[in-house]
């Protein structure tokens, strides 16, 4: 396969606006989104600005949205398009633009502060941790996230509804709080901290009605629904309304298992 | 001059990769008010990208396993070149460094009595990196991130401010460190969203920017491996040690050509991977040096019963420090036996289940199904070297971090030199940041309150003078260029440099291509004199780009000079012109210092250059150490008066 022309269509602006940008531009055999970006720059827009780092999907810098559709640039390959076809890149709608393609994450930093940190047991010193693996791999499935925020961008409780930010964490803090939930010697409840009450209560849990647009988007393919929200839902649904759970769990321990 | 935002803090750590996010946690912890400054998003650093593991003698795995025996691993596998204190304090601390994350949340993959699991990786003599499935950088940023976020819950419940004691400025680029007479005084830096400039007023400075790969075609590094922090060092007065040492890492991705040079993990050949050449034959049995030869397997059956039986068997060459993997990869290639995209072909696909490598190998399967079309649990992978890692770096002391020569400069992690000596252990990088990031950041920590009071004060001029350098590429259309001749492009610059490192300077070094590389240079950094850029100051990577050149060149110009002065090949550095290890060479150190230090950056001569090298002998290594090794393996590497000594 020998190197083609490609239409491009690049979203070019700042807070004070901007429009949709045409460029004709070379592309090579085996080449991702995120290589014809720099090819503009290189060639034709030296000061287009892009967020990118490893360029090898493992540090979610580079993400935007491709024909509408909110994805990796450096994992998107130009081989999944026609060659015939406009290639609509813009930035991630949900957050503020800064410039060209970089928009202000900070919300998710924000976010990221609101969820309490781990709390390590008490009488357990370092290197006296003990965890099965089969204990670990459902809260390890969810520290694979990469913080793309694609999750954050696509979800529909906040997309297009500003009003909801401040009390909604969005799919990638929530299942923070469930990656937390399920951390085997996470000591949370002992000093009065209820994880899963705050995901309801705190973080905004019972905006997300598990359309599983999160799922779809992940360049990770963490199962965020399924393995982290509907849990989290689930639980904190027996813990509010079911006495006799709440009741169990203040006489006995809950096992990491259940 | 216009009026730059100021802010006194005590400590400022520049960059937020492991080191500097470790350093930052140990100086806030000691009661440093502590600034940390990255390139990136916070979280973002190119520690993520790190793959197999930490290493630590934990003994998890193996029982045999204690830090006597990671510090012989880490001696020989830098061919003794390591400075071996350094190499002492990390074997020893690291089991401590990985624990201590548990306690921060980390969630590494388990071994059925429920501790840390450990894997195999190359020129480890047991099982010893703890790590989680292929992505342990990831693990490691965001334990250290998360524990950030933790201290920073603590002083917003104290303070009621997040960022009193311990904050990060994001996405801001240090272009100097200022100087108040001989001592460290703070950074100059802009922000790269809005362009604006702004100095932190700090007694300290932690310096963790990581490498320098950038210099380089094919890498495996990240757009902010530019050498910043080395260049800051040299350009504040610091020396720069052994910079002729950098790492190949024998797999990287060869196709396609956009994906060039990324990485391919050694875990593919700690749990079972082996590397075919173009007739199927397993080649590595035929690049066993001798140094190595009573440790490795000499038949292909010995190799495979190895990974069931350790004690009784030797392990396969494919686990032969990265050097030696890399030179041979590329012997094989040029020999004619290469893979269709001019690599070697790496295959778990026969050796593993697909359902075991889906799991233990999880990042390399989706890279290759994404990015190259190729089923790693069907096909063999095609790999070749990449650059990878600096073992060059900042001379520093080993015990506090400090830079040499500098007060109240410290360096830790990739940025600081000596640790791997010639050549870095997979896995010795992640307890590298560790061990020596907190050393850092306690050693800032302390001398920073040992100042209180009497801080250094902020000079207005370099204040000035650095606002004028970050400013200049915005003005490169007048000066010194003739009438007409437009402004240089920076990518194209850039990309100049980085053929010119990856062929003249590369894995097989050759005195004439060096010279040539020198020459290369030369003519960069005039033309890099005149790298202009368009648009303004808000996020504008052509600017960025234009800043970064400058380091770039500073680091290239040390890699070239230090490996064209080294007439022997060790580790990193091979040279085709002097292909033996010299004993004698074993105790010679070579430090990089600026030439003129009051900063004239525009030296074109190509035999003067920017750079003054000089040699130094090493302290011999202390006794107690020397007797870990049998004498027969020292007289490999040590020189005769050194043995009897």
């Amino acid at each position: 396969m020998s190197g083609y022309t490609a239409h491009f269509r690049v979203w070019r602006g700042d807070v004070g606006g901007g429009g949709l940008e045409d460029f004709k531009v070379e592309v090579n055999d085996g080449e991702v989104v995120l290589d014809i970006i720099h090819r503009l720059q290189a060639t034709q827009a030296p000061d287009l600005a892009v967020r990118w780092n490893c360029k090898a999907g493992k540090c979610g810098s580079c993400s935007a949205e491709i024909n509408g559709r909110p994805r990796l640039m450096c994992m998107t390959r130009m081989s999944v398009f026609e060659r015939d076809e406009t290639i609509t890149v813009t930035p991630l709608r949900a957050f503020p633009v800064v410039r060209d393609l970089v928009t202000d994450v900070g919300f998710n930093y924000q976010k990221a502060r609101e969820v309490p940190a781990f709390v390590p047991p008490e009488g357990l010193g370092p290197g006296e941790y003990r965890m099965m693996q089969e204990d670990v791999d459902r809260p390890q499935e969810f520290r694979k996230c990469i913080e793309c925020f694609l999750c954050q961008d696509t979800c529909h409780v906040v997309r297009d509804h500003e009003e909801n930010k401040p009390a909604f964490a969005g799919p990638r803090f929530l299942m923070r709080v469930a990656e937390l939930d399920m951390h085997p010697l996470d000591a949370a409840e002992d000093t009065g901290l209820d994880r899963k009450r705050t995901a309801q209560d705190e973080h905004g849990l019972g905006y997300c009605n598990i359309t599983k647009c999160c799922t779809e988007v992940c360049p990770e393919g963490i199962r965020i629904t399924d393995n982290a929200l509907i849990p989290l839902k689930e639980r904190a649904v027996d813990r509010k309304y079911d006495p006799l759970v709440w009741l169990g769990s203040k006489i006995r321990r809950r096992s990491s298992a259940d | 001059m216009s009026v730059v935002e100021r802010q006194e803090w005590d400590v400022v750590v520049v960059g937020a990769g492991g080191a500097g996010l470790r350093a930052a946690i140990e100086a806030r912890e000691r009661g440093a008010r502590t600034a940390v400054i990255c390139k990136s998003l916070f979280g973002k650093a190119h520690t993520v990208m790190a793959e197999g593991g930490i290493a630590a003698a934990m003994a998890n795995v193996n029982s045999g396993d204690n830090w006597q025996v990671h510090f012989r691993d880490t001696m020989r596998g830098g061919k003794f070149l390591n400075q071996w204190r350094m190499a002492e304090l990390h074997a020893r601390e690291a089991p401590d460094r990985v624990w201590e994350l548990e306690t921060w949340g980390a969630l590494f993959d388990r071994t059925k009595d429920g501790r840390i699991s450990q894997r195999n990786f190359g020129g480890h003599e047991y099982p010893r990196l703890a790590h989680v499935g292929d992505r342990t950088g990831l693990e490691l940023i965001r334990t250290l991130q998360q524990k950030i976020v933790a201290l920073q819950q603590e002083d917003h419940k104290e303070t009621g401010e997040y960022e009193s004691r311990l904050k990060v400025f994001q996405e801001c680029t240090v272009t100097r460190v200022l100087k108040d007479g001989g001592r460290v005084s703070g950074v100059f830096a802009y922000e790269r969203e809005s362009g604006r400039f702004f100095v932190l007023e700090a007694p300290a400075v932690v310096i963790a920017t990581g490498g320098i790969g950038k210099s380089f075609k094919v890498t495996s590094n990240s757009w902010e491996y530019t050498g910043d922090g080395h260049a800051l060092a040299l350009l504040a007065g610091a020396p720069l040690l052994n910079m002729e040492f950098v790492q190949f890492h024998p797999t990287g991705m060869v196709w396609p050509p956009s994906v060039k040079g990324i990485l391919v993990t050694e875990s593919v050949r700690g749990d079972g991977g082996v590397l075919r050449n173009s007739e199927g034959k397993r080649f590595m049995f035929d690049y066993i040096p001798d140094v190595f030869k009573e440790k490795y397997a000499q038949s292909e059956e010995e190799g495979d019963r190895w990974y069931e039986d350790p004690d009784h068997n030797r392990r396969p060459p494919e686990l032969l420090p990265r050097d030696e993997v890399a030179r041979a990869i590329n012997a094989e290639v040029k020999a004619g036996r290469g893979s269709p995209h001019g690599g070697v072909f790496l295959d778990v696909s026969t050796r593993m289940p697909a359902e075991v490598i889906r799991r233990r190998l999880p990042s390399m399967y989706h890279q290759f199904k994404e990015l190259a079309d190729v089923d790693i649990t069907a096909e063999a992978m095609e790999v070749g070297p990449t650059c990878h890692y600096v073992m060059g770096g900042i001379a520093v002391e080993s015990d506090t971090a400090a830079a040499r020569g500098v007060p109240g400069l410290f360096a830790a992690g990739e940025v600081a030199g000596g640790m791997h000596g010639s050549n870095r252990l997979g896995g010795n990088s992640l307890s590298d940041l560790l061990v020596f990031g907190r050393r850092a950041g306690l050693h800032a920590a302390e001398y920073a309150t040992g100042l209180a009071g009497a801080r250094p004060p902020v000079d207005d001029e370099q204040v000035d003078a650095a606002a004028a350098e970050a400013l200049r590429p915005f003005s490169a259309e007048g000066e010194g260029r003739p009438e007409g001749q437009p402004p240089e492009n920076p990518y194209t610059l850039h990309q100049e440099l980085q053929q010119a490192m990856n062929d003249l300077v590369g894995i097989i070094r050759r005195e004439g291509e060096m010279e040539q590389a020198l020459e290369k240079l030369a003519d960069l950094r005039v033309r890099a004199r005149r790298a202009g850029v368009e648009g303004h100051r808000q996020f504008n990577p052509g600017w960025h780009l234009s800043l970064d050149l400058r380091n770039m060149l500073l680091v290239s110009e040390c890699v070239a000079r230090a490996a064209l002065e080294r007439t022997e090949s060790r580790g990193g550095h091979t040279r085709e012109d002097h292909p033996a290890m010299d004993r004698d060479w074993r105790r010679l150190n070579l430090l990089c210092r600026l030439t003129d230090p009051t900063g004239g950056l525009a030296a074109t001569d190509p035999v003067a250059g920017q750079i003054s090298l000089t040699r130094e002998t090493t302290d011999p290594i202390r006794p107690d150490l020397l007797a870990l090794f049998d004498k027969e393996e020292l007289v490999k590497y040590l020189a005769e008066e050194e043995l009897y000594e």
